[in-house]
């Protein structure tokens, strides 16, 4: 973990209630995809914890949903504007595991950490397979940055508005030796149960500090309680008690 | 130069700066961000006979200036303390710790502080009968003169160290259950743990934390915190460990001049890892600022 003072580059409404934010600042504390940052907000006491989109030295891309007073307070800031972050935060995925040919499945605002791990398996050469799951057409954002980096990518909308209609489990019929899922916990419920190979599931609690010391956002796993913000945010499948 | 030295309890600390029970794990988070041989001590997580899992999440909700906790003290057990937890802190503190120790019943309490008697490197039992997220113990039995006493009188029965009792806001008369302790022989006071409090998702229409209530702790609570340290002191005449919301090194010296030998910082650590350096940096500036050489000659300053 480190702290630094980031300054805003760009804070764009990318799809519906879905923002994009690129931070410029010292990213050495990020050490694999699915990690996390913890940003500083005046006026509230708790860091917002937000999953890492994509990272390159000096600066990191966050995609985030306008979902509380935290996220609105963050869709105001223009660019220029510090930050104090806590980056390199949670465990990540772990790349080794990741087998060859690689179902990646993003839901809603879990599609950001996705493209991250997608753009580190693109280097390493694997075959991957991406389903992005969305409520509405309208939400759906980052699947032509997906299909750049070479992942065969499938959209889902509940609503049936673009591609194909239903949940993410929809087009889960496929082709893949292991899967990595970030998204709603009802949703990595129906991956799981949907599953054919193992793999990595990200989830989300509500935090306090973010780095392991309040001991807030415990789970219980078949390997013991872990903590989602330190030992997690991804645990592997067998491992998970629902 | 200044003096930020403090007495405790027969416990010389090098400052006043102790992270509070809860907030600082078992210091390895910390270790690995500073040296955390830079505090006074540290008071580790609340331990109990058993692991705990504690609550189910969610347990923290956020409040305007802290947060409301739930987490009901997980912990691995005082066994698991004693056996993993305190060896391996010994690499990363080479101070005395204050051993946080809570209970379900007298002989639990009992049990846990027989147990950590014996660990070299525990300079203070503080003993928590105020933690307001768990059912049939914790909280019920600092809330209760008598049930107070009575704790304090079979702990203090088990071990040769100093015992600090750790109370409760949730109380309509703290100065009561303080007396009640001294007079039972605690060698201090801990105060205050968190007030209960709850928040509701606006979304949802229901409570937020699964356990429907918890602690509220942080900014927001530091006044009350520094009234009831005010009050304690005025009544007794042993050791305060203020705390409560605090998050600089003016707090530290507010409590201090409240009554406090020395104080602990809770809810702050989670906002900033590196909070309690930061004070403990900012203390001498803000003593020479204030006009203050030692610190031990402020305790209890503000009174008559």
């Amino acid at each position: 973990m480190k702290q630094g003072i980031f300054t805003v580059a760009s804070n764009k409404n990318i799809a519906a209630n879905t923002w994009e934010m690129v931070l410029l600042g010292d990213t050495s504390g990020i050490t694999a995809p699915g990690q996390f940052v913890n940003i500083q907000l005046d006026g509230m006491f708790l860091r917002r914890p937000i999953s890492v989109c994509h990272w390159e030295e000096g600066s990191l891309t966050i995609v985030y949903k306008a979902v509380g007073r935290g996220t609105e307070h963050m869709t105001s800031l223009g660019t220029g504007a510090g930050l104090d972050v806590l980056t390199g935060l949670g465990n990540g995925y772990d790349l080794t595991k990741c087998g060859e040919k690689i179902l990646l499945i993003g839901g809603g605002a879990g599609v950001a950490p996705m493209f991250g791990l997608c753009e580190a398996l693109a280097k390493s050469g694997k075959q991957i397979k991406v389903i992005l799951g969305f409520n509405t057409a309208d939400e759906v954002y980052y699947a032509e940055k997906f299909e750049k980096l070479g992942a065969d990518t499938v959209i889902t909308t509940v609503d049936g508005s673009l591609g194909v209609q239903g949940f993410v489990t929809a087009a889960m019929d496929c082709d893949y030796d292991y899967f990595c899922t970030c998204g709603p916990e009802p949703m990595l419920k129906a991956v799981y149960a949907a599953s054919k190979t193992s793999g990595q599931m990200s989830f989300e609690e509500r935090m306090g500090c973010g780095f392991g010391a309040c001991v807030g956002c415990t789970c219980e796993t078949k390997y013991g309680h872990k903590r989602i913000c330190k030992d997690g945010p991804v645990l592997e499948k067998e491992e998970i008690i629902w | 130069m200044v003096d930020m030295k403090t007495s405790l309890c027969g416990l010389e600390l090098d400052n006043p700066v102790i992270p509070a029970s809860g907030t600082f794990g078992y210091g390895y988070e910390f270790a690995e961000l500073y040296d955390i041989n830079c505090l006074g001590s540290f008071s580790f997580k609340g331990t109990t006979r058993e692991p705990r899992y504690g609550n189910p999440t969610p347990r923290i909700a956020e409040a305007d200036f802290g947060l409301v906790n739930s987490v009901g003290l997980q912990n691995p057990g005082i066994h698991s303390v004693i056996n993993d937890e305190l060896p391996k802190l010994a690499k990363v503190f080479n101070k005395k710790v204050v051993a946080n120790i809570s209970g379900f019943s007298i002989d639990e309490y009992v049990y846990c502080c027989e147990l950590i008697d014996k660990e070299e490197q525990v300079g203070i039992i503080e003993v928590n009968i105020s933690c307001p997220n768990v059912h049939g113990g914790g909280m019920a039995f600092g809330t209760d003169p008598k049930m107070a006493a009575a704790v304090t009188k079979a702990v203090k029965a088990v071990t040769t160290k100093p015992v600090v009792m750790k109370l409760s806001p949730n109380v309509t008369d703290i100065v009561a259950v303080a007396k009640a302790c001294e007079e039972a022989g605690a060698d201090g006071l801990s105060l205050i743990n968190t007030i209960a409090a709850m928040r509701i998702d606006l979304k949802k229409k229901k409570p937020i934390l699964a356990n429907v209530t918890g602690g509220l702790s942080g900014p927001a609570v530091f006044p009350v915190a520094l009234r009831m340290v005010w009050q304690v002191y005025e009544a007794v005449n042993i050791p305060i460990i203020g705390m409560g919301g605090v998050s600089s090194a003016e707090n530290v010296i507010e409590m201090m001049l409240a009554g406090a030998a020395a104080v602990q910082v809770g809810a702050a650590n989670l906002r900033d890892p590196w909070v309690c350096k930061k004070i403990v940096d900012e203390l001498p500036a803000v003593m020479a600022k204030l006009g203050i050489t030692d610190l031990r000659g402020i305790i209890g300053g503000a009174h008559g």
